[in-house]
């Protein structure tokens, strides 16, 4: 009976435990103001603004394909469903023009938005808690010239029970750290800037980090690989499926231009990330360049020898002999792909480069190189960019199985790829494919 | 020895597999209505159309090829019987030099076999890998306009409303 009474006692408490942190974790109204108009924001401040929300990437999310930039509506899967991102244009009505300068940076470090309303990280709020005082304030200015754009807001489509709010305070609770960003000394101000910037505003490890928790929690300090948007994102650190270890210049070349010739073309979601790395400052991608390459750690002599092997094969434009079983994907190597990814000089248009360098077909899931055949890779809008044709309806599962199982046995360095056909099978079926 | 289904003909040829379905038609088959472009899937010139796919016939091996369907502008009708299609494209001049015409339509009327009332912005984005170096952009995607509606007209049975 006693035990009993004590059990009972501590889940009564338990409970008002937990009702008392969620009362207590209900946010305040920040107070409406009047839209600011844009002449109040310095033009040099605005100009600032736009180079970091480029390396934000903050249109790629709040804009809905064909609708104006920043207004919201575009539908993000995440692995508990769709939610539809905000119109952050300074619209009165259904954007954020009443927004003090207060209430947008506690939208960014907390998740909060001005009425108390708890925001999805969907939003990276846990990666903005970082951003400095003096790069929200940027910031601000520019979202707040931005033109406003009255919207109607998409509902958003969760499974139980996450469309009630409130639990995002366990979810901060668990995995908001709201620390600033604090410099390491040891390392040059360059790596300071690209640490912060990576692990920030970037919030590169939204993708590039594996997600803790039932894919719901996010551990993104290591940049060990992780997923976005249906495709695999590779480890930026030790674990870097790269053939070629990347350093700093290739780093820059590639955030900026979109494509390396040691590594390949930005595809899926990176692509509108290095279209909007092209217009960050350059010295802002300089310094995320130098602290990605640093990530990778001190390059082993192994990872020296696979590089200078891989090097070696991309120099031959000579196919690889099939082995018994791969005279198909032999064949249709020959006749798809020869023509692009062998001999010539490496990515000056139109080649592509040898697959012998290719990150997607040194990765050990093959999810990025079926995606990559499948949807082939197409400059956004009228950017220009790498191209690459879909070959979804010019070839069958068993056959870019057939292709894929010849491509990673001899361009490829780690183990066979297994059960491609199913794979391809399911990737085409779920064309959602979150 | 390959066997290729083409406009609903069974053809054996003894050809390297790693052949491009473009040489197959054109050099062994003497069905020149694909065009060589670029050779690197970029231009358009080759489309043809695969199970109801349009497909690059130029990075296409005929070893893909093993009993699938493939439809050229030769099986859509000839100057005699143009198909709706050819007849919009006549009617709206969609053509300067030709040379993209055969791979435009056929990629159109994949496009209008699947969806037969495509909207405008349908219609530009299915068309966005084919390219004209004459700039007859307008006229072509006017032609796939009027083709559409000239089978709507054709076939009122065929309205979502009705099916």
């Amino acid at each position: 009976m006693r035990i009993r009474r004590i059990a009972l006692a501590a889940a009564v408490l338990l409970c008002v435990g937990a009702i008392g942190f969620v009362v207590a974790s209900q946010q305040r109204l920040i107070p409406k103001i009047e839209p600011p108009p844009s002449a109040t924001f310095p033009r040099a401040l605005v100009a600032q603004g736009a180079k970091l929300a480029a390396v934000g990437n903050c249109a790629a999310c709040h804009t809905a394909p064909g609708g104006a930039d920043y207004a919201g509506n575009r539908p993000i899967a995440t692995p508990s469903g769709t939610v539809y991102s905000t119109n952050i244009t300074p619209a009165p009505g259904s954007g954020i023009g009443h927004w003090s300068e207060a209430a947008f940076r506690r939208a960014m470090r907390q998740g909060i938005a001005r009425e108390g309303r708890h925001l999805y990280p969907a939003f990276p709020y846990d990666h903005y808690a970082r951003l400095s005082d003096g790069d929200l304030h940027a910031l601000y200015a520019f979202i707040m010239t931005r033109p406003p754009v009255e919207t109607y807001q998409q509902a958003n489509d969760l499974a139980f029970p996450l469309g009630q709010r409130w639990l995002l305070a366990f979810w901060n609770l668990l995995f908001l750290d709201e620390a600033p960003f604090r410099p390491e000394p040891q390392h040059s101000a360059q790596w300071n800037r690209g640490s912060y910037l990576v692990s920030g505003l970037g919030h590169c490890g939204d993708c590039h980090a594996p997600r803790t928790l039932l894919g719901v929690g996010r551990r993104s300090a290591t940049l060990a690989g992780g997923t976005g948007e249906g495709w695999r994102a590779p480890a930026l650190n030790a674990a870097s499926p790269a053939p070629v270890p990347w350093d700093a210049a290739h780093l820059y070349h590639y955030l900026r231009d979109g494509w390396d010739i040691e590594h390949g073309a930005a595809a899926g979601p990176m692509q509108p990330i290095v279209d909007d790395l092209g217009h960050a400052d350059a010295a802002d991608v300089r310094a995320i360049a130098a602290y990605l390459a640093a990530a990778q750690g001190r390059i082993s002599p192994s990872r020296r020898q696979r590089a200078a092997a891989a090097e070696a094969r991309a120099a031959t434009a000579k196919l690889p002999r099939p082995a018994p079983g791969e005279e198909l994907g032999a064949t249709l190597f020959a006749g798809a792909c020869a023509a692009c990814h062998t001999g010539g000089p490496a990515m000056v248009p139109p080649r592509g480069i040898s697959l012998a360098l290719s990150t997607a077909i040194n990765e050990a899931d093959p999810r990025d190189a079926i995606l990559i055949v499948l949807d082939g890779i197409r400059p956004q809008g009228e950017q220009a960019g790498p191209w690459m044709p879909s070959f979804a309806g010019a070839f069958t599962d068993a056959q870019i199985a057939g292709l894929l199982g010849y491509i990673r046995a001899h361009y490829g360095s780690g183990p066979a790829w297994r059960n491609l056909a199913t794979y391809v099978h399911d990737i085409r079926d779920n064309k959602g494919r979150s | 020895m390959i066997t290729l289904s083409v406009n609903g003909i069974s053809h054996r040829l003894e050809i390297d597999p790693a052949t491009p379905l473009l040489y197959a038609l054109r050099g062994e088959l003497r069905l020149s209505g694909a065009k060589f472009g670029c050779g690197l899937g970029q231009c358009g010139a080759c489309t043809v159309i695969v199970e109801g796919e349009p497909v690059f016939s130029c990075l296409l091996p005929v070893a893909a090829l093993q009993g699938r369907a493939i439809r050229t502008i030769e099986g859509l009708g000839n100057a005699d019987r143009p198909s709706p299609l050819q007849q919009a494209f006549i009617a709206e001049q969609a053509a300067q030099c030709g040379y993209c015409s055969a791979g435009m339509i056929l990629r159109a009327q994949a496009l209008l076999d699947r969806n037969p009332a495509p909207s405008e912005a349908e219609i530009r984005n299915a068309m966005e890998p084919n390219l004209c170096r004459c700039g007859t952009y307008l006229r072509i995607l006017r032609a796939i306009g009027r083709a559409a509606a000239a089978l709507q007209k054709a076939r009122p049975a065929a309205t979502p409303e009705a099916g």
